[in-house]
Order: C-alpha cells, then structure tokens, then sequence
C-alpha cells in the first residue's frame, strides 16, 4: 500500500514569535528549508528552539507570522489531507477499540465503515497489534497505545507524515524497539516523514537529514546529511562519530 | 535444579485438588456463600437485631414494629391495592419531573459547556439557584402554580435540573483539547468533533448528574409530596403516622427505599453498557 509520490515541502522565510509575559519571543526567525519527497528529515535543537512550532505549522496548526509554507507548490492554510500527524501522547479516544481508533481518521473523512474498517485492520496488523483489535486504550500499555497512533495516522495514507517526539514518553527499552519499527514503516510505506525529537542517536538511526535549530538570537539552522547504509548500526563508528559531531553542534562534546 | 523442584511440587498440588469431580461443588458453594455474607452479612444482621429486639421488647414495639409485621403490613397494601395507587401517583410525578430535567438540562448544558461566553453569562445566576434550597421556594411556586400537581412536578424539577446541568457541563468542559486537537487534523468539522469526541466524552459525567438527580428526585418527591398531598408514598408515611398505623409507615419507607434503589440500579446498567470502556463503575 505504497502512498502516491509527492510530499515535497517546501519552506519560505518562515518566522514565528510568541509573546511572553508581554515581551515577543521570536523562535523561528526566516528559516530556509527544502525537504525532499519521500525523504525522513528529523529536526533537533534545545528546548525553546521552536522545533514543535515548526512542526506545528507544518501541520497547519499554528500559522507562520510571516513567510509560508507550501506542499508540492500548493501554499499551505490550515490542516489538510495529505498530512498526519503523530503527537508525543497516543491521543487515543478511550471509548473507541484499538481498532476503532484506528480507523477514526478515515471516518471522519467520511469513508464508509466497512470499507475504514478494513483498511485499519491492515495497519493495525503492521504495528503489530492484530490480536489487540478489539483491546480498550486503558488496557494498553505506552508503547501499545503509541503504535494505534502511528497506525491511525498511517490508514490515511498521507504523503508527509509529521511526527512530534512521538517516542519521548517511552521508556528506553520501547523506545529502541520503537524506532526500529519507524524505521521499518518509513522504509515500507514511501512517505515524507517529518520529525521532531531530542534525542540525538533517534535522529542519526532514522534520519536522511537532521535539521539543527539554533537556540540564541541570530544563530543559523544547520543541516547534517546522514550518510550511513540502512539498517543502521548503533554502534558502528561512523554511528558514533555522527553523534559526536551532534553534540558538539550543541557545545556539548 | 530448582525449577525442576517447583515443576513438580505444582503437579502434585494439582493431582490433590482432583481427588472427584464432586469435591469441586462444596468448595464452589462454600466461596458463593461467604462472597454473598461479606457483602450483605451487616445488613441480614441488622435487620436480625431489629426482628429480636423488637419482639423481645427491647424497644418499643409500637414504635419499632418487628420486621415481619412491617413486611405483613407491605403485602397487605401491595396485594390489597391501597399502596399501589399510591406509588402509580408519586412515579408520575418524579418520572415526569425527571424527564422534563433530562430533556432541558442535557442539551442546554452541551450546549453552555461548548461554548463559553454562554457559560459565563449563565454561570452566576445559575449558581444562585443552586444554592437556594428548592424546598424553600417551595411555597413560592404553590403560590405561582396552586397546590396541584403542577407545582410539586415543577418543584422536583427545577431541584433535578442543577445536578444533571451542572455536571453535563463540566463533563463538556473536560474532554480533553488534545484530542479536539487530534480530531481536527483528520479534518473533523466542529460537528463532527462534537459527535465524535465531545459527547462521548461527557457521557460518564452526565451519568453522575443523572444518578445525583434521580437521588435528589425521590428527595423533593416525599417532601413535597408531605405538605399538601391527598395521594402519594411521601402522603403515606406521614398519614400513617397521623393514624399510628406504624407498620404501613415502615412499608412505605420501604418502598420509598425500594425505588431508589432500582433507579441508581436502573442507571447504573445503563451505564455499564454504555461506557465498557471506562474503568469499572461502582
């Protein structure tokens, strides 16, 4: 079920501030970026470097102050079909079955039951969560819960699909499993991913690119092209050599 | 090594336990009897305290009639009729009031709890008629309605509406913005929103208003039903008091105790199948 080519996006002198106990806080300052079609881009930066803003309003969720964004050429207003988004909390609707969640994005499209049915069952047996179908969110542990949202963003089948530290809740055990799943999904499914986190080794593991936000005043972003064959091995030296050179980005190292 | 030892001792147990098949009936007997005494062994015992006492004369069995009097004289206005009347008229009068309290306050309060300037205007009034005793206004509406059956409906009515009001609005208010959020990305219209996520999500709220209502309904029903009233259980228990029929007092707090009990129950089903997916409900 490979989605249709496209998903490039492409982002255009995008600024962004807040105001903050009466002052304006800029967090994104006339940022430049192309992200390629079907590429995984993952964007790190500090707290406060507004890479959840970015992803925000590449969701359509928050508008840009100035500059756009546009989606293969076509200026982007406002939440539309041919993005998903993944969230830190699964988001799930406690009274729908696995199942049910999953298919809640196709239904409200409008999609006739049977028919989103169907299609949830497709992808809730590719996170792995055939035999909890029928299974309430309360009965499901984190990472569980986290895979049904993956899911119900996948049975769209969007063509940028916008992940905001979707793993930054789990502990460290699930959360490698869960990676290596992402990465299993990216790989299968032929889709722009777009993702937020702060965890320097889940972007060199799953990441073309890694976008670094700066966080002081009239700093620039910064791209790092991950050139390792994939799967990737986390403790290949050149693994470790692109995590030093991550840390150092952040003075760290 | 160990673990072979725990395998075995495990089989042994098991091959103990399976002496016959009849072995397995008094033990199962045995765990429903003491499942049934841990739950209701206080009340069998104080209702046994009660019979003795009062047939024994350590209380004044004109005031504390023994309990198989109290069930004799229940029986007696069940079969006979004279309390059946009397029950028809009061589940009249609370069902209505009731229903009338559902259709107004679920969708009004849908309705505040979306959107907000409503709520806020509404808020302060709404809070001062909560806080006013509806028995007190009482009189104000015998005078605006009569002594009819008109203004003992309304006066449980307007006691039921507050509780059901009040919590369907903060079930409205709680649902959690994440999940508006998340539904909006899929592309969900504020109706669609409001169908899917909103009113659900409301549901286990509204049914706490719907239990605190149906208790505050038999409430307003006996007292309303104690000043003014020809007909009715709340009627009943105050005339048999007046004509020192003891036992029909009791038998009609009995009933009065009886319907609470099946419409909590009655709700609480209702409940259970519409929200299996919240955690168990008490």
């Amino acid at each position: 079920m490979a989605t249709t080519s496209g998903g490039e996006v492409t982002i255009r002198d995008l600024s962004k501030s807040f105001t903050l106990g009466g002052r304006p806080l800029a967090v994104l300052r006339a940022l430049n970026l192309d992200i390629r079609s079907g590429e995984c881009l993952v964007i790190v930066g500090a707290s406060g470097s507004g890479k959840t803003t970015l992803l925000r309003i590449l969701a359509g969720l928050e508008a840009a102050d100035s500059g756009g964004v546009a989606i293969d050429g076509r200026p982007v207003h406002g939440v539309g079909s041919e993005r998903a988004v993944i969230f830190q909390e699964p988001r799930l609707l406690p009274w729908l079955t696995v199942l049910g969640n999953v298919a809640f994005g196709l239904e409200v499209r409008g999609v006739p039951k049977a028919e989103a049915e169907d299609k949830a069952r497709f992808y809730t047996a590719l996170v792995g969560l055939a035999e909890f179908s029928d299974a309430y969110p309360r009965q499901l542990s984190g990472g569980m819960a986290q895979r049904v949202g993956i899911a119900r963003a996948l049975t769209v089948q969007p063509e940028i699909l916008l992940l905001d530290e979707p793993l930054g809740a789990l502990d460290a055990m699930t959360k490698i499993g869960m990676q290596e799943e992402l990465a299993r999904i990216w790989s299968e499914e032929n889709v722009t991913m777009v993702m937020v986190t702060h965890d320097l080794e889940e972007a060199i593991y799953l990441a073309d690119r890694v976008l670094i936000l700066p966080r002081e005043k009239g700093g620039t972003a910064r791209l790092v092209e991950v050139e390792l064959p994939r799967p990737r091995d986390r403790s290949e030296s050149r693994f470790v050599r692109y995590r030093e050179e991550l840390l150092r980005e952040f003075g760290l190292h | 090594m160990s673990l072979q030892h725990i395998e075995q001792s495990v089989t042994i147990r098991a091959r103990e336990d399976r002496t016959g098949l009849g072995a397995d009936f008094p033990r199962l007997a045995n765990r429903t009897v003491i499942r049934f005494l841990s739950r209701y062994g206080i009340l069998i015992a104080f209702l046994a305290i009660w019979q003795v006492s009062s047939r024994a004369g350590w209380v004044n069995p004109a005031v504390l009639p023994p309990i198989d009097t109290i069930v004799s004289a229940l029986w007696n206005g069940l079969a006979g009729g004279t309390l059946l009347g009397d029950i028809a008229i009061s589940l009249q009068r609370a069902g209505l009031a009731f229903a009338a309290a559902v259709a107004v306050a679920i969708p009004l309060g849908l309705f505040m709890g979306q959107v907000r300037a409503v709520e806020t205007a509404l808020d302060p009034i709404l809070q001062v008629f909560r806080q006013t005793s509806a028995l007190a206004l009482y009189p104000v509406f015998i005078l605006l309605l009569g002594l009819g059956e008109a203004s003992k409906v309304f006066v449980i009515f307007w006691a039921t509406l507050f509780p059901l009001l009040l919590n369907t609005i903060s079930g409205v208010k709680q649902v959690d913005p994440k999940l508006l959020e998340m539904a909006r990305v899929y592309g969900a219209t504020r109706l669609t929103a409001f169908r899917r996520v909103v009113l659900p999500g409301a549901v286990p709220s509204i049914f706490v208003g719907l239990r605190l209502s149906a208790t505050t309904a038999l409430l307003l029903l006996i007292a309303s039903e104690m000043i003014g009233a020809n007909k009715g259980i709340g009627f009943q228990v105050m005339n048999a008091q007046y004509n020192f029929q003891i036992p029909l007092m009791f038998a009609a707090i009995v009933i009065l105790a009886g319907l609470g009990l099946i419409a909590n129950q009655a709700l609480v089903s209702l409940q259970r199948r519409l929200c299996r997916w919240s955690s168990p409900i008490d």
